[in-house]
């Protein structure tokens, strides 16, 4: 108890997580950009890029951990969300352009001017701004898993159905942004980015930033989510994963608490996406593909789900195993090694990594702290957890 | 001068052939008409070469392609033609018999491009005359299409002499291709054109009737709009028939990859991620029969293909059972595991194939009896996806005859609806699991079969489908066979009915928006379970 007094509802853990991420926001740039490139303490822009890649992706994870975690819905399309987040930064980033494009139209982006549009589509106006693109960050991810969330809880539509109802949802997104008539560069996406608000995309300060802001984003989203889970909300929320049901019998509107993460998990997911597309500077429609929002779902699993820290650990881990592998000689067996991975960890590590090592620390504590559960919820949690079949 | 009087004596010629004459007088007209090649002067070849087709003769085939192949020779003195056959022995043209040597003081008879139009066109029309009637067929069709209006007499001498009715009806609307158009026949004549082509009725027949000009006469040009209207809606109503046959050949298709799907998730409850790679194995289970056939020097194609099926059940059903019993089994009840520990096998499956086969499309040959299609009415049939369709049916008759009539099936209704009761009255249910995991499994297999007649055989090819099938068990009602079946025959035609007006990609994509909606609006599907089935 002493413990969680001393920091705060974070806790140790995410105490820890946040200070790490401090240091490397500060820490990571200052060592690319002071340290002479001779020097062991030299970062290069592209590991840096690397690891604001790894960490975007971790944004996206500790959000995809709120809702499957803590509130048992799992979403395999939350790859969605995070590019509608990218096509939104993409945008802006392609207005940036301006007349520096192939074509040199100073309005329309190249491929529009590739496909004879003489006029910037509506859906294009206001992007010019960041303010605005970063609004659309939001928003847009935000609005589609409301009224996405608001049909599918309120008929509630739960578990495997749900599931399946996403990735068909990310799959119809993803053949419709393949079409160029839809206006956001087709096939080939959005690329080529010159400038963020004035700032060189490529240069070694605006990759510094980047990375800091990302690091700074990702504690934020961090903060977020642990506020949720550890107020009574976060409390209501494992009762519906646990015994939605029972909640039910309870008066509780469980349809509401989970639209509401549901929503908040979508935003997470879209600022992730606007981050990650200046650091790696392409967007496309492939970030909407079935299997990579799946294989989101796997980084939050390798970490340990319902512990916010271990989903942006898994996120980490996995995609630096994926760098490694795709990167050397071993690029034909890193389908193998992830394959293994989902197997393995669903079968012999259940509540990943994070959580083995904080039950081991606790000595078969279970992952999340009983004491943050309220009797009424044990008591559901208890009841279910008599195998089903 | 002479050239012209050479000309008439030609016609003066063809029409005699016409007509009749007596042997000694057409042995003499042969002769001559022969001779006629034996000349510099490409405007007499040409001459000639019209001739020789119009005549009708049996060697005039023979004749016309050794001359397009300068296989043709003439001595200048004596008006004698040989030709050479393509292994190089001579004959003597006009009368068949075999030369020893080749005379010498040949020359070449000479073509140029014109002469050669000619030729091609001759020998178009000279296969109206073909022995064999499908032969006929087929040239007449081109005639239709060609509308070349110097043929009229050919096609008319074709007709007249014509047995078969479906070649004479052939002929009829060639004839009646050029007789449309051609100014000087009369409007009885042109009427009736119009008439044949009406009957006609596709799309060529649209554009023929279609291009009949306003300088024809009234009569003529309106009986053609009308007829025009008349074929237009009737290839408009032929179009709906033509798509709900695609429709229902992508439903079968559809009902194959998921009727596995709806045993394993409709009866067992269990999410197999990993279904479209049991498809993708039993498609290349069907090239691997096929290559070591071929290996063995055997090329029976559709030996290969009927001994794939049981083959591809047993590896893919095998496959199967090997999951459930090291994966699955230990997953029971929690659902969300066990959709990622399958997706992960079917990554695994995926790149030990690609491993194994190569990352490129693999090809797995149709039999021939699979191979080709026919026209029913205004539509076309394609054999192999008819065959699907039919093996489609056969799968789900004999998997609801397994669960209906044999004890392995009893036992897996049992389990379904109450498996500690079932479990209570000595059931295994662990081994039932296995085996209808397997069964699911194995029918996968099967839907690999057929798809490799249609789809490429690639590391890739179950993800195409998996996401489709899982909406088409979705949408039927889990638990449910039959409910299956009308969620894959109707999304298979939704989509195909979607095609024209919004596109294929767009027409998905509103297929799946609508799915979406629908299970919000039923979320166990169209045939849902009732009762206390649906709470456990």
């Amino acid at each position: 108890m002493s413990e969680a007094k001393r920091f705060g509802f974070v806790g140790p853990v995410g105490a820890g997580f946040l200070a790490l991420l401090l240091v490397s926001a500060v820490a990571v740039p200052a060592a690319n950009l002071m340290a002479p490139s001779g020097s062991a303490l030299h970062v290069s822009t592209a590991t840096m890029a690397l690891a604001g890649k790894y960490l975007s992706y971790a944004l996206l994870a500790v959000g995809l951990d709120l809702v499957w975690g803590y509130c048992g819905i799992l979403s395999l399309g939350h790859g969605a969300f995070f590019a509608l987040g990218g096509y939104a930064m993409g945008m802006y980033l392609m207005r940036q352009i301006g007349s520096r494009g192939v074509y040199g139209n100073p309005l329309l982006p190249d491929f529009m001017v590739f496909l004879n549009w003489t006029k910037l589509p509506w859906y294009w106006s206001g992007f010019d701004r960041l303010a605005f693109a970063a609004m659309m960050v939001v928003l847009v991810p935000g609005a589609l898993a409301f009224v996405f969330g608001w049909f599918a809880f309120r008929s509630r539509v739960t578990g495997v159905y749900l599931s399946i109802i996403t990735q068909a949802m990310t799959y119809a997104l993803q053949l419709a942004f393949f079409r160029n008539d839809m206006g956001f560069g087709g096939n080939n996406g959005m690329t080529d980015f010159k400038d963020i608000l004035g700032f060189p995309v490529q240069g070694d300060a605006t990759r510094a930033a980047l990375f800091s802001i990302t690091c700074v984003a990702l504690g934020c989203g961090y903060l977020t989510c642990r506020a949720i889970t550890s107020s009574t909300l976060g409390k209501v929320l494992i009762a519906v994963r646990d015994a939605e049901s029972r909640l039910r019998f309870l008066g509780y509107r469980v349809e509401n608490y989970k639209l509401f993460v549901f929503t908040v998990s979508a935003c997470l997911a879209g600022i992730a996406g606007a981050l990650y597309v200046p650091q790696v500077g392409i967007i496309n429609p492939s970030e909407f593909a079935p299997a990579n929002s799946i294989e989101m779902v796997i980084w939050v699993a390798v970490g340990g789900r319902g512990t916010l820290v271990g989903a942006a650990l898994g996120a980490v881990l996995v995609n630096f195993a994926k760098t490694v592998f795709t990167s050397g000689p071993l690029a034909e067996y890193w389908l193998f090694a992830l394959g293994s991975l989902f197997v393995l960890v669903t079968l012999f590590l259940p509540k990943g990594v994070l959580g083995t090592f904080i039950a081991l620390a606790r000595t078969g504590a279970p992952a999340i702290s009983s004491e943050a559960l309220s009797p009424r919820v044990v008591a559901a949690v208890e009841e279910t957890s008599i195998p089903s079949r | 001068m002479r050239q012209h009087a050479r000309l008439l004596g030609l016609l003066l010629l063809v029409l005699a052939l016409i007509g009749y004459l007596g042997p000694d007088a057409r042995a003499a007209e042969r002769a001559q008409l022969f001779a006629s090649f034996a000349t510099e002067n490409f405007n007499e070849i040409d001459n000639a070469v019209s001739a020789l087709a119009a005549s009708g003769d049996e060697k005039a085939q023979t004749l016309l392609s050794a001359l397009a192949d300068r296989r043709l020779f003439y001595s200048p003195a004596g008006k004698q033609i040989v030709l050479k056959d393509e292994s190089g022995k001579s004959f003597d043209a006009l009368t068949g018999a075999a030369l020893a040597a080749f005379p010498g003081g040949l020359k070449p008879v000479r073509i140029n491009n014109r002469v050669r139009a000619t030729i091609d066109a001759a020998l178009g029309s000279l296969t109206l005359m073909a022995a064999d009637p499908a032969k006929r067929r087929e040239a007449a069709e081109t005639e239709f299409k060609s509308r070349n209006a110097t043929s009229l007499g050919t096609i008319e001498t074709a007709l007249a002499k014509e047995t078969d009715p479906t070649v004479k009806r052939a002929m009829q609307e060639a004839r009646a291709a050029l007789v449309i158009s051609k100014t000087d026949a009369t409007q009885e004549e042109r009427l009736d054109a119009v008439k044949t082509i009406r009957e006609r009725g596709d799309q060529d027949a649209l554009s023929l009737l279609r291009s009949v000009g306003t300088d024809a006469p009234t009569a003529v040009k309106s009986a053609a709009d009308a007829a025009s209207a008349a074929v237009e809606s009737r290839l408009a109503l032929w179009a709906i028939v033509q798509n709900a046959w695609y429709g229902l050949s992508l439903g079968s298709v559809l009902l194959l990859a998921a009727i596995g799907l709806a045993v394993t998730f409709g009866v067992m409850g269990v999410i197999n991620m990993a279904h479209g790679e049991m498809v993708m194995l039993g498609a290349y289970t069907s090239f691997a029969i096929q290559e070591a056939m071929r290996g063995r020097g055997s090329s029976n194609i559709g030996l290969a293909l009927a001994l794939a099926i049981p083959a591809a059940f047993l590896v893919s059903g095998m496959a199967g059972i090997v999951i459930e019993r090291c994966v699955i089994r230990f997953l029971y009840g929690r659902p969300l595991e066990t959709l990622l520990a399958t997706f992960g096998i079917s990554l695994i499956l995926q790149q030990a194939v690609r491993s194994g086969f190569g990352p490129t499309n693999r090809e797995v040959d149709t039999p021939a009896f699979m191979s080709g299609a026919f026209e029913l009415g205004g539509m076309q049939i394609t054999l192999n996806r008819l065959a699907i369709m039919v093996f489609a049916v056969a799968v789900f008759v004999a998997l609801q005859l397994v669960l209906r009539f044999t004890s392995f099936g009893l036992r897996t209704r049992a389990v379904t609806q109450n498996r500690r009761m079932a479990s209570s009255m000595g059931i295994r249910t662990n081994a039932i699991d296995a085996l209808t995991f397997g069964l699911g499994s194995g029918i996968a297999g099967l839907a690999g079969v057929a798809l490799s007649q249609i789809d490429n055989v690639s590391p890739n090819l179950g993800q195409g489908y998996i996401i489709d099938s899982f909406l088409v068990v979705v949408f039927g009602g889990v638990g449910n066979l039959w409910g299956t079946v009308i969620g894959a025959l109707s999304i298979g035609m939704a989509n195909k009915f979607l095609e024209p007006f919004a596109g294929a990609v767009l027409g998905k994509i509103v297929l799946l928006v609508f799915i979406i909606l629908f299970i919000q609006k039923r979320p166990r599907g169209l045939f849902a379970l009732k009762g206390r089935a649906v709470e456990a």
